[in-house]
């Protein structure tokens, strides 16, 4: 198949090597280094999708990240990703992309019929049609819209592609390969500062591979690839091309988004598909161009109409006429070097220049070469609907303001040139205030916020004689000032064309009679008219005439129509530009992908595991884990077709009749060393500390300063100055760091050091009455005997030649012990335990029969330490010592904390003693009640007490203390539950505590 | 993301620490009788200011040290950071 609009002898396509790819269905070649937008136009296809709100037919206007209109779905390697531009998109083999936002076809759009009703959808159509009736909404008029309208569609799969996060340092960021990036950046690397420079695009070189130009007796393209292949030579320069930094933020931190294997077929294996880069940067270089501005007139969005730059690069990088009758719209000499460019190539441009005769050797060389130029003339409209086929143009009055007799002219595109706006996105994102500048008629950065500089184009310096001067000296002075080197280099000569200056001419008049649409924003269908609407209708702040007419709001975010739109909005207000203020610039400035943000963080990865020592033996054990925290614990061993509840009563019978053991590793662990350590443990405990005697543990409660409970746990005196503190699972790191607090800021006078010990130690907690008899086989040569090892005493032994931690401590109710021995050694400890405890008929059992365990003792835990309870709340208030001050003591006073009805906890039982109650269930007096029904309490926590074979529950009730006996509904409109419960203690076995001292 | 100067590891992402609340609150000493006033003024009360504030920030990810910041809390312009037992200068 023939490209019928490639040109053989020119362009930086590889020929070599051919590209089949489909679009819409059709097949269709194209060369490597093409994009999608390329290749389909040197197959003739303009017709590309359809607008937003009319469904107008939508061709290409550019050819890269201004692009406003080809916008396609790709699909790639079995994938699918939406509003990809097409002018982006590098060509692959076996590409595939279709249309977007054009119902059924491309081709016939029966949206398009938007376009006939166009009077009725006027600005702010978002808010103001399709609101009545309301019952209309859902049925009718949502799906509509959303099937005729909206962008390309998100693919529901696992994403099975790998993006990776790096995080860099440098010493200058360099965003864009252009005349002023590459100048910055090779002054800089000369001067030995680390330098990365970043392209958005595949090639190197911006501007120079399409301008005719010559630096030190070489073409642009020629001195671009000499810089850059001697920079990727140096170690201390990173050159990234495919590389848009689309976001400054805080103390010079930029994130960089690298498209790796975008423009393969197939991402390459162990390759990420894309890579973020966290960039900071000690100096920031935006040498990030500018991009040409549209002229408004008619139908100015009809496919065929672009920038006169993309149909220059589309020429000279690709080989690709964007039109064999080329119509040049200019008010500069930018179009002239376009028309210079289809000139050279044999095809016979025409000029309309708004000006009036002006003079430059641009302009001078045009006229040599023969190319018919019309001054003071412009487009007044294009005609033609899907293409552009011919345009009415007329000659222009001095003012502006006339239109002369319209004419109609033959063309099959019309190139646009309205001179340039500078890209002033991350300069503005860094936060420096904007200015405008009168002479390029455009906002250019102000002072510096943060380290950062503005070079070339996107300073409005349009020179490039000016543009490498002004880059060289600056990647010099401040790669000096962070190197100290002073290598100079010597400054080629550089001969351009001179231009002269443009005409701020921006939007041609409607002719007498006619109403064409003359578009600002070609993505979202804002249209001179709208902001004339949002303006009579009262929107002033540019900010509200955006979000109301939704200028500026694409994907696009109004690269090519922001000025415009200001320059219309100056012109009704009669206000100056800068008076107007442009809005806000915010990251990203390209689209970035959800993949690429997201990085490793997908699925197990979105959060780090933590696993015992002893994780692989609860595997091959059949346990089913749960998440605690990052941790995971089993929360029950399955035997056979067991469920959670059969297996979990199972487990904790087991416990209360023979012996259980639990793994205890994920406790919180904290080593607390220093002659002061009985007293930081005195203040942050409410109970008394000082005359804990060696080889003894206490348990202990911790409050904040607002008194409200942080934490419980034991600690045990390991020797005179010497602690072993254990927090719970979940509250582990807040613990150390409100130790570190009080240590370094309130009472730095304490010599106390402390660290976390949680992984440094294996833990075991042996449960039941039968667990001291497995303790004394396990500790042969230790005395464990009640009198050796009394209830809150800690010894240390030898398991089997591992040196052992062993504390009498219980959180079951039963008699119990902890067994601590270093990591590594914790998988021996659980063989041996399970091994010797075989007898004992051991089993080891998970949170689950924890839970229930410590529930119908009425042991508290983080259900009800849960940020909002006081000690009194929990039945702690036994442990408040009157004799000393600690942290939270004062806030104990606050009238709600010693109100007589103050919330107590308290156990509940079904009066059926059948149904289970669910957690989180209210406690009412009346289940009748109007609603809202008074709120009494509400349940903790929930088990089946395997003591009693009956439901029991924790609840945190007012007035708890009271309560007792008392018979109340248990509440659950999730759950659609009404249960009524007897109040009963909390310690529902053994209240004594005989157990755990027997 | 800020780049908060560790005064014990030097400039450190933001990311390596955690924050701390007001600086400049100070503990009523232990066993001391305070009013209700007091108390509140150190529990909760705090001003919401714009502008330079000074700061505490542990280095949670590094040395595990807290640390003194003046931040402005507009721009995030942060002006000078202290170990924990140097006092801010008035």
């Amino acid at each position: 198949m023939t490209q019928p609009f490639r040109l053989q002898n020119i362009g930086l396509i590889n020929r070599e090597k051919k590209l089949s790819f489909k679009f819409n269905g059709k097949n269709y070649y194209g060369y490597e280094g093409d994009t999608l937008a390329s290749a389909l136009i040197a197959n003739g296809v303009h017709l590309v999708g359809r607008s937003f709100k009319y469904h107008r037919p939508r061709g290409f206007f550019g050819a890269g990240v201004d692009e406003p209109y080809a916008i396609v779905q790709l699909y790639r390697n079995g994938e699918t990703e939406p509003n990809i531009k097409a002018t982006e998109q590098e060509l692959f083999e076996g590409l595939e992309a279709t249309s977007v936002n054009c119902w059924p076809s491309v081709n016939f759009d029966i949206g398009a019929i938007n376009n006939f009703l166009k009077i009725f959808l006027p600005a702010g159509f978002y808010y103001k049609t399709f609101m009545w009736p309301k019952s209309f909404w859902y049925k009718l008029y949502e799906p509509f819209i959303r099937k005729a309208a909206g962008l390309g569609v998100a693919s529901t799969k696992h994403d099975k592609e790998r993006y990776e996060h790096k995080y860099e340092y440098c010493d200058l960021l360099i965003t864009g390969s252009g005349p002023s990036g590459l100048a910055s950046a090779y002054a800089a690397a000369k001067n030995g500062a680390r330098v990365i420079l970043a392209e958005d695009k595949s090639r190197f070189g911006g501007t120079l591979l399409t301008s005719e130009v010559n630096i030190g007796n070489q073409s642009g393209k020629e001195w671009a690839d000499g810089i850059i292949s001697e920079l990727k030579e140096m170690p201390n320069v990173t050159v990234k091309n495919r590389s848009q930094v689309f976001g400054y933020y805080d103390h010079n931190m930029l994130v960089m988004s690298e498209r790796l294997s975008d423009h393969l077929p197939k991402t390459k294996k162990f390759n990420p598909k894309q890579r973020l880069w966290y960039i900071r940067a000690k100096e920031v270089l935006i040498s990030s161009g500018s991009i040409e501005r549209p002229i408004v007139f008619g139908n100015n969005d009809t496919p065929g109409v672009m920038l006169s730059s993309a149909a220059k690069e589309y020429l000279k990088v690709y080989g690709v006429l964007v039109g064999k009758n080329p119509l040049i719209f200019t008010n500069n000499d930018s179009g002239y070097e376009t028309a210079i460019e289809f000139k050279k190539n044999g095809i016979e441009p025409v000029i309309l220049d708004t000006r009036n005769d002006p003079n430059s050797e641009i302009i001078d060389e045009a006229k040599n070469l023969g190319i018919n130029i019309k001054f003071s003339y412009v487009v007044v409209a294009a005609q033609g609907y899907k293409k552009v086929k011919s345009a009415d143009i007329a000659k222009i009055s001095e003012n502006k303001e006339q239109l002369g007799k319209i004419e109609n002219i033959k063309c099959d595109c019309i190139c646009v040139s309205g001179f340039w706006t500078p890209t002033i996105h991350l300069a503005s994102q860094s936060g420096n205030k904007s200015k405008f500048k009168e002479d390029i008629d455009a906002f250019v950065p102000g002072t510096s916020k943060q380290n950062e500089t503005t070079l070339g184009a996107a300073s409005g310096i349009y020179t490039l004689d000016q543009t490498l001067k002004s880059s060289f000296e600056t990647g010099h002075k401040l790669s000096k000032k962070i190197t100290n080197n002073d290598n100079k280099i010597s400054f080629p000569n550089v001969v351009e064309k001179k231009s002269t200056v443009h005409d701020k001419f921006w939007c041609v008049p409607l002719p007498k009679g006619k109403n064409y649409k003359r578009f600002l924003d070609f993505q979202n269908d804002v249209a001179v008219s709208d902001i004339e609407i949002a303006l009579k209708e009262g929107y002033r702040s540019i900010e509200h005439v955006k979000r109301y007419t939704t200028l500026g709001m694409a994907t696009d975010q109004g690269k090519t129509s922001n000025l415009n739109g200001l320059q219309l909005v100056s012109k009704i207000e009669n206000k100056v530009v800068p008076a107007v203020g442009h809005t806000t610039f915010r990251p990203p400035y390209t689209p970035v992908s959800i993949g690429a943000i997201v990085g490793r963080e997908v699925g197990k990865h979105s959060k780090p595991t933590r696993k015992s020592p002893m994780h692989t033996w609860h595997e091959k054990h059949d346990a089913v884990f749960v998440d605690a925290g990052v941790w995971l614990r089993p929360r029950y061993y399955k035997r056979g077709n067991e469920n959670l509840f059969e297996a979990s009563k199972r487990e904790a019978k087991n416990v209360r009749t023979n012996v259980g053991v639990c793994d205890v590793t994920t406790l919180g662990k904290i080593d607390i060393k220093g002659p002061d350590a009985a007293e930081l443990l005195n203040r942050v405990y409410t109970n008394a500390w000082l005359k804990l005697p060696v080889g003894k543990a206490r348990y202990g409660v911790m409050l904040r300063e607002d008194g409200i409970v942080m934490d419980d746990g034991t600690t045990t005196r390991i020797s005179e100055n010497h602690y072993h503190m254990t927090t719970t699972t979940a509250q582990a790191a807040n613990v150390l760091s409100h130790l570190e607090y009080y240590l370094q800021l309130v009472w730095p006078e304490l010599n106390v050091n402390v660290v976390s010990t949680t992984e440094q130690w294996a833990g075991a907690a042996i449960a039941g009455p039968k667990s001291r008899d497995l303790l004394q086989k396990l500790f042969p040569n230790s005395d464990v005997s009640n009198e050796g090892l009394p209830f809150m005493g800690y010894i240390e032994g030898d398991l089997f030649g591992v040196k052992a931690r062993i504390f009498r401590i219980s959180f079951s109710g039963e008699l119990a012990y902890e067994v601590n021995v270093e990591s590594d050694n914790g998988n021996f400890m659980w063989e041996k335990i399970m091994e010797v405890g075989q007898e004992f008929e051991i089993q080891p059992y998970g949170t689950e029969a924890l839970s229930t365990l410590r529930i119908e003792m009425g042991h508290v835990a983080g259900s009800e330490l849960d940020g909002r309870t006081i000690p009194y709340d929990n039945s702690l208030e036994g442990l408040l010592s009157k004799k000393k001050d600690f942290i939270g003591k004062r806030s104990l006073t606050r009238k709600a904390f010693v109100a007589d009805d103050r919330q107590k906890i308290v156990g509940v039982v079904p009066l059926d003693k059948k149904t289970s109650i669910p957690e989180g269930s209210h406690l009412v007096k009346d289940s009748n009640a109007p609603l809202p029904n008074p709120k009494l309490g509400y349940i903790s926590a929930s088990c089946w007490s395997v003591e009693y074979d009956n439901p029991f529950s924790l609840a945190i009730l007012k007035d708890g203390k009271n309560m007792i006996g008392q018979k109340l509904f248990v509440m659950s409109p999730l759950k659609n539950k009404v249960i009524p419960v007897e109040i009963v203690s909390s310690h529902y076995v053994d209240p004594k505590g005989e157990r755990v001292r027997s | 993301m800020l780049y908060i100067k560790c005064p014990h590891c030097g400039m450190r992402s933001q990311n390596e620490f955690s924050y701390g609340g007001d600086a400049t609150v100070k503990r009523p000493e232990l066993g001391k009788e305070v009013s209700d006033q007091e108390w509140d003024d150190f529990v909760y009360n705090r001003k919401s200011l714009r502008g330079k504030h000074w700061e505490l920030w542990q280095h949670l990810f590094g040395c595990r040290q807290w640390i003194k910041v003046e931040r402005d809390t507009a721009t995030h312009e942060i002006f000078k950071t202290l170990k924990a037992n140097q006092e801010i200068s008035k």
